[in-house]
């Protein structure tokens, strides 16, 4: 969980030109870090490359937007960090 | 190449779904409007022009992988490099590999050449998203036909 979210912090601090610092498990990736549509394009890729893995980006949008989620649970970036961590152990399994 | 229409490649010379690459070839005109203002006495074909070049060669080849279901838009242009000048008359080779199919997006990286020598290259985003409607689906398709697309890859469903 913690190396998960190391990775992402880093690749959104990276991609983004946002302070390190700055980037905390509770940061929420669209409303606190401000990131837009197309800048999570780039920071998809890269989460993409690096585990090896292919985040529904489709089907959250479509969940939230049908009102059966929320963003926080695909967008606060320790929960982000769970989601990939059950991808990745998904693919492994 | 139909600058004004934005109809940038004249033919799919190959494309490889297993590779996930294309090759396309594109002929730029000897006569456009464009080169009356780009530049007068001095006609070069726009990087932008190139660059929309290197993004339809890889829609193209997003379009095969989506077997025409999807629609890919340019979204982002990376690393753009353009390394010597297009003039009128210049047979175009352009290539493109297909780096990353994501949820809604892909990654391409592309370039160009003539005779071998390389003219640009880019990384290149495209979201990737169902066609706005039937109208836009059949003229893809149409110019499909146009330009070769392989019957290998269902271009009509």
């Amino acid at each position: 969980m913690s190396s998960t979210f190391e990775t992402i912090a880093n690749i959104i601090a990276e991609t983004c030109d946002i302070p390190r610092d700055s980037i905390t498990p509770e940061s929420h990736a669209i409303n606190d870090l401000g990131i837009d549509s197309l800048d999570f394009l780039d920071i998809a890729f890269a989460i993409d490359k690096a585990f090896g893995i292919k985040l529904p980006l489709e089907q959250w949008t479509q969940e939230v937007n049908d009102g059966k989620a929320t963003t926080d649970q695909y967008f606060v970036l320790k929960n982000l960090s769970a989601r990939i961590d059950e991808l990745v152990a998904a693919k492994g399994a | 190449m139909r600058l004004e229409y934005f109809q940038l490649i004249d033919r799919i010379v190959e494309l490889r779904l297993d590779d996930r690459t294309i090759s396309t070839e594109a002929t730029v005109p000897t006569t456009s409007t464009i080169f009356e203002g780009h530049f007068p006495g001095y006609p070069l074909m726009p990087g932008v022009l190139l660059v929309e070049t290197m993004a339809q060669t890889s829609g193209w080849l997003v379009v095969a992988a989506n077997r025409f279901e999807r629609m890919p838009f340019l979204a982002a242009v990376k690393d753009a490099k353009f390394r010597t000048f297009v003039t009128p008359g210049m047979v175009l080779a352009v290539t493109a590999t297909l780096l990353h199919e994501g949820s809604g997006y892909a990654v391409t990286k592309a370039s160009i050449s003539t005779k071998g020598k390389p003219i640009c290259d880019a990384v290149l985003t495209l979201r990737v998203m169902p066609f706005p409607n039937e109208e836009m689906s059949q003229q893809m398709r149409a110019q499909a036909d146009r330009i070769g697309f392989p019957s290998e890859v269902p271009a009509h469903g």
